[in-house]
């Protein structure tokens, strides 16, 4: 089973790469932006098929290691 | 004074330091292999600047999982001064010794200059050297050290005097382009609860003799010395 986990920036928290991405969009002609907040995009390969160990895994993962809760929050899909 | 400098794949300024322990206090620090488990005989853990696992993932996020680091904790729990400074003040942050996180510098660059530190905090075991107020030239050298904490922390962190070192210009003053790194109330260095866990991006360490251009950075390190 795979494991997508996303993890953005909390609300509240300076993002200054999606401040440039933003920036360089507009620079490229793109008026209509009014935000860019960038993240991470971090795929698992899991050797077990049952969603719910999955789950629980792939939390603690994110809790663990994965995320920096002070900042960060993360999503997690499981595919 | 009895030192130890952690020692990760990756880190850079790990001889800086243990110079600077040794300058000062005549003894030669330990140094100690982030593999081991249990930490020898010491007053001061160290964790020293560079790119631990290249940075990889978060700053700091890599090292602080790794087997020293429960060690690390233990001496910070018996009261063990614990000194973590530029990538050792992420990975201080990311153990949670102290709250708050570093960011990407608002200016997006590398900063690698001398700045001039404000001593908001001249109490502490890490400071008490210095005057209070004092200004001191210091150098960075660092991507990401944009200090955030949420407002309540950060109430709290002002409100029992917790902030130690402020990014400043000449003077003293706050002003925004002394706030190299684009820090929440131009914050460069902060202590724990206890006080006995100080993390600062700036390097002490490397002014320490006439020779790197400055005594600045040796306060810290008499100001240890006088407790450990």
């Amino acid at each position: 089973m795979k494991a997508r986990v996303t993890v953005t920036l909390k609300n509240g928290v300076l993002d200054p790469q999606g401040k440039a991405i933003q920036g360089a969009l507009k620079s490229l002609g793109f008026a209509g932006v009014e935000d860019v907040r960038q993240g991470k995009l971090i795929e698992l390969d899991l050797a077990t098929s049952d969603r719910a160990a999955a789950e629980a895994e792939v939390t603690a993962m994110c809790e663990k290691l994965l995320a920096n809760t002070v900042i960060e929050n993360y999503r997690i899909e499981l595919i | 004074m009895k030192s130890a400098v952690l020692v990760f794949p990756g880190i850079n300024r790990e001889r800086d330091l243990a110079r600077a322990f040794e300058v000062v206090s005549g003894v030669k620090s330990h140094m100690v292999w982030h593999t081991e488990t249990e930490l020898p005989d010491v007053d001061v853990v160290a964790i020293p600047g560079g790119f631990s696992y290249g940075d990889y993932l978060r700053c700091g996020a890599i090292a602080a999982r790794s087997p020293i680091i429960d060690a690390v904790r233990r001496h910070a729990e018996r009261g063990g001064w614990v000194l973590g400074i530029c990538n050792g003040f992420q990975i201080v942050t990311e153990i949670g010794l102290l709250p708050g996180a570093l960011m990407r510098n608002a200016s997006l660059k590398f900063m690698c200059k001398e700045v001039n530190l404000r001593v908001d905090n001249a109490t502490t075991a890490f400071t008490s050297a210095y005057a209070p107020g004092q200004v001191i030239r210091c150098p960075v050298a660092h991507g990401e050290g944009n200090y955030f904490a949420d407002p309540e922390t950060l109430a709290r962190l002002e409100g029992e005097g917790r902030v130690v070192f402020r990014y400043c210009d000449e003077k003293g003053e706050l002003t925004e382009a002394a706030n190299v790194n684009g820090s929440i109330n131009a914050i460069a260095g902060i202590v724990n609860e206890r006080g006995n866990v100080l993390g600062m991006m700036p390097h002490p360490e490397n002014l320490i003799e006439a020779l790197q251009g400055g005594i600045d950075g040796r306060g810290l390190f008499e100001s240890l010395a006088k407790v450990a």
